[in-house]
């Protein structure tokens, strides 16, 4: 008698709405700093902007204490450049990621991640997070540090990515916010920045947002708002009915619509990449040797292991060398960073060329991850600490497995047998989708070193920054983003809320409950805007094709959009994302009729210019919503360190990093 | 035999979540904090929490993990993704399943925390 259908088949009614209704109520609240969403970013974002003396209100569209992409735990905490074990420095590590990035990223981002990943993991521990093995678990293990109980990953050796315990994450900050007196909205969708000004001087002001059980209306007043949503899903990928997305599939993009909306400068939306959406297996649940299963033998039906390489092509001969670095390679970056591979950062891996050599027969199907040939100390890393901790793993892998009977002590998890291309790589879980699916790449907003966008008033954590992704990034850029918007706030008065605004926006988000014409449910209309994304900016793109798109999206707002209908609060959150995606579509594909180049850092082909990474197109090209539609310019890679800024990462971070008045409150 | 009832089609994974009534309590913390409010309050107060759109379910564990009663809420992966997760004992060559009529003894190690 769980679900609905149990429910009604057992005779009862059927049953009300459990919420109160309170369509176009209006609540106005006011605060210094808002903080647009409450995931890692928006989190760490809030309680260092509390810890800097400001009010603070997070609006948080789920609940709290477990949202976000986040929110479901993390194992690896990336870019902790100045633990104390560390070997590399932050300037070494952010120049690295620069340049493997193909300067497409973001070098703010990146440096202050650098410098303040192991300060974010720090508040952590002290809010009772667990990130040191002090029972002893792993002790003599290659990856334990004797002196500190830090457990590494990826490279035993130059140690800046450690394995924490980190699967209570949310509740912990959750808790942490409560004590220092943060206030939390929950169940309230932004839907709109509020501004003031136009042209240069245009503000932030505050928000709308939606109750996504109630229906009320918010209209929030604030001297600084932090943008901190997660990356948009379910724009090209979306099944009206079996739903396994690796990201959290709330994410569709509001930050985003209502951030173009507002007239923020964003980059690199016309970046995506291949997403195998429905047809992937549960993440980490399967054979392979990816990400928190890195290392991880593989063999086949017979037994036989697949080789492990370096960068060279070298096979390796022990299991140490897969966590150490290549003869003549400085260090290796991680999973997760989202950094393509470069001959300079690339971590051991299973032979690439594996599809070919089960094609010729020499490795026979099906595959299994062996967990059982690693040492224990390795294998309870893998099995019990990360898979114990990761995001979606504790629940739904580890005690889903374990309760089934599976031992990693004695048992071999299959790889699913797939097409053999597909063993080009050891995420095996991810599946093989259609070329035309797709997923978000690394598009955001611009931001400066005070991790400010060009609208004074809104700044930016996390995923909405262009560039860089992970959960330490998005826990270090909400530290820094926090104090950052506190400091912007003081001295502020509190803006006035503009009336033609709000009701526009009233008017706007309560559309579906009196839809027009055939009204149509949100998952219809959802996959019609997916299809409109495959088809006009799959992975070919081209100028017909994407203005055709550009033209259909407009007809899709003028017609089926009016009909978008609700019957519930929570069917009028889906409708109005819909809406959002709208919008969020056309920016990705107005991005990507303005790169008229190719480029293979984007994963971003042209038709019409297939010219990869041209020297003349090698630039940030931001756009932004002007007030006559869309406007684009060019912006160096190096941004961040010409005039105004000064030329080094060191001398802009100790400019604006706020922490030469002295360290901010633990 | 009770009443045929005329009703649309079960979504696509029927359950996500399944509740065991005789541990639940139907204090309704997990339906608190579901991020995608996949769980709504029973009418009846104490009854277990109704799965309304389980086809909105992300698969992240955390009402389990919120659940202050151990047994009271269990993960059900759809079949289209449970399925495809097999294990070989290398001892014996037995082929297990998650979701198999007779699942072989559970493994009683609690994850490193």
């Amino acid at each position: 008698m769980s679900t609905w259908h149990e429910y009604l088949q057992g005779g009862k009614p059927v049953p009300t709405w459990p919420y109160p209704i309170r369509y176009g109520e209006e609540r106005e609240l006011e605060t210094d700093v808002l903080v647009f969403g409450g995931g890692i970013a928006g989190s760490h974002a809030a309680i260092s902007a509390r810890k800097a003396g400001a009010r603070v209100l997070v609006v948080e569209k789920e609940a709290t204490k477990w949202s976000g992409n986040g929110g479901a735990g993390v194992d690896h905490w990336l870019s902790a450049c100045t633990n104390p074990c560390s070997r590399v420095s932050p300037e070494e590590y952010t120049q690295r990621v620069l340049e493997d990035c193909g300067g497409y990223d973001c070098g703010p981002l990146r440096y202050v991640v650098a410098r303040e990943s192991w300060d974010a993991l720090l508040d952590c521990e002290g809010m009772g997070l667990r990130i040191r093995d002090e029972a002893g678990e792993f002790t003599g293990a290659e990856f334990r540090d004797e002196e500190t109980g830090l457990l590494f990953a990826y490279d035993y050796v130059n140690r800046c990515e450690l394995r924490v315990w980190g699967h209570n994450m949310k509740p912990v900050l959750h808790a942490e916010m409560r004590r220092l007196g943060v206030e939390v909205l929950d169940r309230v969708m932004i839907t709109s920045l509020l501004t003031e000004g136009e042209g240069e001087s245009r503000r932030v002001t505050g928000a709308t947002g939606l109750g996504t059980r109630t229906g009320e209306f918010y209209i929030i007043r604030a001297k600084a708002t932090i943008l901190a949503t997660g990356l948009p899903g379910r724009m090209w990928n979306f099944s009206t009915e079996y739903r396994s997305t690796f990201r959290d599939p709330n994410c569709t993009g509001e930050g985003v619509s209502a951030a173009w909306r507002a007239g923020a400068e964003f980059s690199r939306l016309e970046e995506s990449y291949p997403d195998s959406g429905t047809m992937a297996y549960i993440s980490y649940a399967v054979g392979n040797a990816h990400n928190t299963w890195h290392g991880c033998p593989i063999v086949d039906a017979n037994g036989k292991e697949v080789p492990w390489v370096d960068r060279d092509g070298r096979e390796l001969g022990s299991l140490e060398e897969r966590f150490t670095p290549a003869e003549g390679q400085r260090f290796m970056l991680g999973d997760g960073l989202r950094v393509p591979p470069s001959y300079e950062n690339q971590t051991k891996k299973l032979a690439p060329d594996l599809p070919e050599r089960i094609l010729s027969g020499e490795f026979v199907l099906p595959l299994y991850a062996d967990l059982s040939r690693m040492p224990e100390r390795e294998r309870r890393a893998i099995f019990g600490l990360m898979v114990g901790n990761e995001g979606r793993t504790r629940v739904p892998v580890y005690e889903t497995l374990t309760k089934a009977g599976f031992d990693p002590d004695q048992d071999m998890l299959q790889v699913p047998i797939m097409d053999p291309s597909s063993y080009g790589h050891s995420n095996f879980w991810s599946g093989v989708g259609a070329p035309q699916w797709r997923m978000w790449g690394g598009g955001g907003v611009v931001v400066d070193w005070d991790l400010r966008t060009n609208l004074p008033g809104l700044y930016a954590a996390g995923g909405a920054i262009f560039g860089a992704g992970a959960h330490s990034s998005a826990a270090a850029s909400g530290r820094y983003a926090g104090r950052r918007a506190a400091e912007g706030a003081r001295g502020v008065s509190l803006p006035g809320a503009d009336r033609a605004q709000t009701d526009r926006e009233k008017a706007r988000v309560y559309a579906p409950l009196k839809p027009e014409g055939r009204p149509m449910g949100w998952k219809d209309f959802n996959a019609g805007i997916g299809r409109l994304m495959q088809s006009y900016c799959g992975q070919y793109k081209s100028a017909g094709g994407l203005r055709e798109g550009l033209r259909m999206l407009g007809e899709l707002r003028e017609s089926e959009a009016a009909s978008l209908s609700a019957a519930n609060p929570h069917e009028l959150m889906r409708a109005v994302e819909c809406l959002g995606m709208l919008d969020v579509g056309e920016a990705v594909m107005t991005a990507s009729l303005e790169r008229r180049a190719s480029s293979d850092y984007l994963n971003f082909q042209r038709i019409d210019f297939p010219r990869m990474d041209p020297p003349e197109w090698r630039n940030l090209r931001p756009i932004k919503l002007g007030p006559s539609g869309p406007e684009s310019r060019d912006l160096p890679f190096d941004y961040f360190l010409r005039p105004p800024y000064a030329p080094s990462l060191k001398e802009n971070y100790a400019a604006h990093s706020g922490l030469e008045r002295g360290e901010v409150r633990r | 035999m009770s009443e045929t009832y005329m009703l649309p089609n079960p979504p696509g994974p029927n359950r996500a979540v399944d509740f065991d009534p005789a541990i639940c309590n139907g204090c309704n913390s997990c339906a608190g904090i579901c991020r995608s409010d996949v769980l709504m309050p029973n009418p009846e107060k104490g009854k277990t929490p109704i799965v309304l759109y389980p086809d909105e379910c992300w698969y992240c564990g955390t009402c389990v993990l919120e659940c202050r009663r151990p047994g009271a809420i269990t993960l059900v992966h759809p079949l289209n993704q449970s399925v495809s997760v097999v294990w070989k004992r290398k001892a014996t060559g037995e082929y297990f399943r998650l979701g198999m009529k007779r699942p072989p003894t559970p493994n009683a190690r609690p994850p490193s925390s």
